[in-house]
């Protein structure tokens, strides 16, 4: 396949500019300046004539539902929805029904039978049954293709079991994916703590349930550099506080192997978006204060935050409509990811498109350790993205791919739009 | 329009001339005909959808229906389908063919009504939810504090109030008719002070129009109201409350009820805990409105049912 005629922006080999892009056997065979390949027999043409081409987004942190739940989303469902958002890899987490948390569910997860629409990939449960007491067989869950291990959803609350989970996890080069909230502090609280919280009469989760958890990971972190001489990967998820942020900004300026994500919900709503209890703004870390939020994004933009994950938790439309403090935490994201971005961070902040693509590309690819992956260097796996990225468009969620519509981002104006995504070669989707 | 007309599911928000409308409704109810206001609402069905036990609340619901012909049906968490776990969303559209024409709804989690509303599109009337409103016995309790006050209600209502100064007093954090006499008295132009232990009246409170103060004496300087809060021991869990502390610190009782201004008004919304935020000689005293209130209470209700089924009257 010959992609031709787009402007390729690729962080990781720093190719910024026109380009076409020649694909064999699931693989970048080629990038050549414009009419170089033209000779070159092709089977197919993508026509990228006035667009953007990117490595394929990587998500590290999605919920697929499958096994238990697939009435909210199947791993074929969940995969269509990331293609259509430009992604060609996702990781899926543990806390599907029962727990992912043996090689045999992480087997039948990751089996072709599931009908992945892009490359799968899974964090086991750092625990059994995400109970937060014994940890999971790291050993075998990492030759089975464990990409990381996380209670998500669930913090590793007890320091033993933690700093036990970061050495053993360390030792084989693999990230603890850590859900970084206090729960001893957060109980019956459905939302962010403060005034608006006060107003509805909600009980609110505060900064510091975030900050002490990362604060505590840290200290183990280090400590386990400084007794075990292991460099232990911490990647804190979904990072939602100016507090955690600076300790995590701390943690890196010493070095230490601390890596974090920030979702686009966090970085373009706050607490406001509750509005009357609208269950489809309720979500965990919950939408903070205006000032969290600018936090997050100049931690994307100075590179505290290291990547771009959705959190993708689809629900069915029952469980949503439903008393606020009752109702799931999650909205779906896969397919308004790359919209918020360019929107918020690029076109409000300024953010050059080649972070927005670092961001959700390269540095998601290096946290999970996927060689070859998060690049169109030759040789590196042909997955691909071609998006406008100057496109304003107003998302509809009612024909969105993934099976569940918990979005607050429904006919909400964005920017850039994804209009092929090529994973490993092949078209997975076209807009 | 998202929420029905007649719809009242918050005082956040709603206008000062509003507030007026409702209660020049209220006084024409009041000085009707008998006979003309029993058959006002006849032939009309209104459900009281109560999740949360009460009994002051939702008796003066009733017979305020009941009192303009309208016919009513109680549907409680102890006796019907709502025990066992069918959905919000569900028994509303089941009341809905069932007939009724509104909806007043009790509940245990904030934001219910506004779900209610918008899954049914009925008119619902919120009458009490969670820790959030209760925009009913706001609204009959500002109608208390004019008759008490003896304010005049020509001039524009953001001025009705100007002058005046209410002290709120006790469990502000939990309490659903704080925030919405706190929300609710600013915009009819009174000063409105929130006292209370940290604990019970967090500093998030002072987003709202109002002044906060720790100190219940102080606050009592000048009030023209003293509005008491029952202490509510079940949500107390988890906060350093002594209660013997909090009764030297911030119940009215006799010798606060001197060092106030003459004619102070006292009010509690109820139920009371006759010993601990109120002594019961204060209670049952002449500063005492709080009989008032509840015959205020009916009256107001009776207007907020007019209203929601779009009777003129
Ligand atoms: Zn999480």
């Amino acid at each position: 396949m010959l992609i031709k005629g787009g402007t390729v922006v690729d962080p990781a080999s720093g190719v910024d500019g026109l380009f076409d892009v020649l694909v064999r056997d699931g693989r970048v065979a080629a990038v050549e300046g414009p009419g170089v390949l033209d000779r070159v027999e092709v089977s197919e043409t993508f026509d990228a004539t006035g667009m953007t081409v990117a490595p394929g987004f990587v998500d590290v942190h999605v919920h697929l539902r499958e096994p238990g739940q697939t009435y909210k989303e199947t791993i074929a469902t969940g995969t269509a929805a990331a293609a259509a958002g430009g992604f060609t890899t996702v990781v899926a987490m543990p806390n599907t029904v029962p727990v992912n948390d043996s090689t045999a569910s992480l087997a039948w997860m990751l089996d072709p039978e599931r009908g992945a629409k892009v490359h799968l990939y899974a964090m086991p449960a750092v625990t059994l049954g995400s109970m937060g007491e014994h940890l999971t067989d790291f050993e075998s869950l990492a030759r089975a293709g464990a990409v990381g291990f996380t209670d998500d959803g669930k913090p590793v609350l007890e320091d033993h079991v933690m700093q036990a989970a970061l050495l053993c996890a360390g030792r084989l080069g693999l990230p603890i994916s850590q859900h970084a909230e206090d729960t001893r502090l957060t109980g019956g609280c459905s939302m962010n703590a403060g005034t608006v919280a006060f107003k509805l009469g909600l009980r609110g989760m505060t900064v510091e349930a975030e900050s002490r958890i990362v604060e505590r990971d840290i200290r183990l972190v280090r400590e386990i550099a400084k007794v075990d001489g292991v460099r232990a990967h911490l990647h804190v998820q979904h990072v939602s506080t100016a507090k955690a942020l600076e300790a995590i900004r701390r943690a890196k300026e010493d070095g230490l192997h601390v890596t974090c994500e920030a979702a686009p919900h966090h970085f373009t709503l706050t607490d406001e978006a509750v509005g009357d209890f609208d269950t489809h703004a309720k979500m965990n870390p919950p939408l903070r204060a205006e000032n969290d939020r600018q936090a997050v994004i100049a931690g994307l933009l100075d590179g505290t935050v290291d990547c771009i994950a959705t959190d993708h938790a689809p629900h069915a439309a029952h469980e949503k409509e439903v008393e606020f403090e009752r109702a799931p935490n999650g909205i779906t994201g896969l397919e308004t990811a790359l919209g918020l971005a360019l929107k918020v961070l690029g076109r409000e902040h300024g953010m050059p498109v080649r972070r927005v693509l670092e961001l959700m590309s390269q540095n998601p690819a290096a946290i999970v350790n996927l060689a070859g992956r998060g690049t169109l260097g030759v040789g590196a796996v042909a997955d691909v993205v071609v998006f406008d990225a100057g496109r304003e468009w107003t998302f509809d969620g009612s024909k969105a791919l993934s099976k569940s519509r918990n979005t607050p981002f429904d006919e909400v104006a964005m920017i850039g739009r994804v209009v092929g995504t090529i994973c490993a070669g092949r078209v997975v989707y076209r807009g | 329009m998202r929420y029905a007309p007649g719809s009242l599911l918050t005082v956040d928000g709603l206008p000062a001339m509003e507030v007026a409308s409702i209660l020049a409704l209220t006084d024409r109810l009041e000085t009707m005909d008998p006979k003309a206001k029993s058959t006002l609402l006849s032939g009309r069905r209104v459900a009281l959808l109560f999740y949360e036990s009460s009994t002051r609340t939702r008796t003066s619901f009733e017979l305020a229906a009941k009192s303009l012909g309208a016919t009513t049906t109680l549907v409680s968490d102890k006796s019907s389908s709502i025990e066992k776990g069918e959905s919000l969303k569900d028994t509303g559209l089941t009341l809905r063919a069932l007939g009724a024409e509104c909806i007043i709804l009790r509940h245990n989690a904030g934001g219910a009504p506004m779900l209610l509303a918008r899954m049914t599109g009925l008119p619902v009337l919120n009458a009490g939810d969670g820790m959030h409103q209760h925009p009913s016995q706001a609204l009959l309790d500002l109608r208390t504090m004019i008759r008490r006050l003896g304010v005049a209600t020509r001039g524009g209502p953001g001025e009705w109030l100007r002058g005046r100064t209410v002290v709120i007093t006790g469990d502000i954090r939990h309490s659903r008719v704080a925030r919405s006499n706190a929300m609710l008295l600013p915009r009819l132009g009174a000063k409105v002070i929130l006292c209370g232990p940290e604990a019970l009246l967090p500093e998030e409170a002072r987003c709202l129009d109002v002044e906060i103060s720790r100190d219940f004496d102080q606050a009592l300087d000048g009030a023209d109201v003293a509005m008491m809060l029952r202490i509510q021991r079940e949500r107390l869990e988890g906060l350093e409350i002594d209660l013997n502390e909090y009764s030297a610190r911030y119940q009215m009782n006799a010798d606060r009820l001197a060092q106030g201004k003459p004619g102070l008004v006292v009010m509690h919304p109820g139920p009371m805990i006759r010993g601990l935020e109120i002594t019961g000689d204060v209670a049952d005293g002449p500063s005492s409105a709080i009989e008032e209130q509840v015959a205020h209470g009916l009256a107001v209700r009776a207007a907020l049912l007019v209203r929601a089924l779009g009777v003129s009257a």
